[in-house]
């Protein structure tokens, strides 16, 4: 697989909310607003690069039967480092995503990718691997979180469109399953179209 | 592939791993502290300087706190030139639609509201979070109001607070806060050179 190709194929191929389906409670809570969506994505993305590329690197000195542990605690030293860095340096993100930074750790996306892809191919390959299926969780929740906006609060990014408000239930817990359910529909109407 | 698992390298790798991951946070919290504690302080400095009139002193350095119905509040007194010109406190709910709401209630020494904001919630988006400031009219309607002649309940239950629509819930908490927080008020005004509270 060319390089190009590991970087783009969490986009389409295999973009984790609407194929491979995984990490399914951060995006369903943290998608009220397009801002969240794209902070949870990038904090994700973040955690998804480093860990890829730690695990890649220790994966040959790891006993098979003490990986699994050894995985998650990289993966959780990564999350609090962004988390501490969150909170000193963007608190009002922080503020926000609250309890959803934490839970990155626990996100299958990550320890996925970890076990299926970093533990067996090389450092470069899975770095890049880790930004691809991060910049194609970050996409899918923003665009989420923009159409939940936009139907929920009359608003793109912050920004009021139009004075008043706009239809609830998408704000709510609801909407985050109807967006997502129509949204994987239309994905894979238009990927069984381009392949 | 992966090596054999033997009990002694599994043990080793483990503690490798896990001695490595705690010195690196061990060295981003040393690192991350200070600003962290710099943000905090600073959120809470500028949602003082939102509730009261302007003032000269350092009010957080100020900080004294009052007992009232088994919580402790903490109170900022704001002052120019010596004089007491408001007092920050920092009240809370637990009634919310979602949890704790804590808000900073600034008061001018005769008693009425000069503005009160929302430091932490985790109301529904669109619905409670309107009590945030800017996002309705909704903490608008307080500025001014002495709670001894405004009635600090919701329209719905015979007070004077119009409610935000569909979040009867939230307003009533934040109705509940700013009763705890005038209450802790009339006490700064018993005693208001009392720096520190017996309980203490």
């Amino acid at each position: 697989m060319s390089k190009l190709n590991l970087l783009t194929k969490g986009i389409i191929m295999d973009n984790p909310t609407f194929v491979l389906v995984l990490g399914m409670c951060p995006t369903l809570a943290t998608t009220t607003s397009a801002i969240n969506g794209l902070g949870m994505g990038l904090a994700t993305t973040f955690v998804l690069a480093l860990s890829n590329i730690a695990i890649s690197l220790v994966a040959k000195q790891v006993p098979d039967k003490v990986r699994i542990p050894v995985y998650i605690v990289v993966i959780a030293a990564f999350v609090t480092i962004l988390q501490l860095l969150m909170q000193a340096f963007t608190p009002g993100l922080y503020a926000t995503l609250g309890i959803f930074i934490p839970l990155i750790v626990v996100n299958c996306i990550v320890l996925g990718r970890a076990e299926a892809y970093a533990s067996k191919n090389s450092v470069i390959d899975s770095a890049l691997d880790g930004i691809g299926i991060g910049l194609g969780f970050c996409l899918s929740l923003m665009t989420i979180g923009l159409i939940r906006e936009l139907l929920g609060s009359a608003s793109i990014f912050g920004m009021k469109l139009i004075d008043g408000d706009g239809i609830l239930a998408f704000v709510l817990a609801p909407g985050a399953f109807i967006v997502l359910g129509y949204l994987m529909v239309l994905f894979n109407k238009v990927k069984s179209k381009m392949y | 592939m992966a090596k054999e698992s033997s009990l002694k390298n599994m043990v080793s790798t483990l503690f490798i791993v896990c001695l490595v991951s705690s010195t690196l946070l061990g060295g981003v919290y040393a690192i991350t502290k200070e600003p962290i504690e710099a943000a905090a302080i600073a959120k809470t400095n500028s949602s003082i300087s939102q509730v009261v009139p302007s003032f000269d002193n350092d009010p957080s350095s100020e900080v004294f706190t009052k007992e009232l119905e088994g919580n402790i509040y903490k109170v900022y007194p704001a002052k120019k030139g010596g004089e007491i010109v408001g007092y920050a406190i920092e009240t809370f709910s637990t009634n919310g639609f979602a949890g704790r709401i804590v808000i900073m209630v600034g008061f001018n020494p005769d008693g009425t509201i000069f503005n009160t904001s929302v430091l932490s919630h985790s109301e529904t988006p669109g619905l409670g979070d309107k009590m945030v400031e800017g996002k309705s009219n909704f903490s608008v309607q307080f500025k001014g109001k002495n709670p001894a002649d405004f009635k600090m309940s919701v329209k719905k239950d015979g007070g004077d607070v119009d409610a935000i629509t569909a979040s009867t819930i939230t307003s009533r908490a934040f109705c509940g806060a700013l009763e705890s927080a005038y209450k802790v008020y009339q006490l700064c005004v018993e005693a208001p050179t009392n720096k520190v509270n017996s309980n203490e």
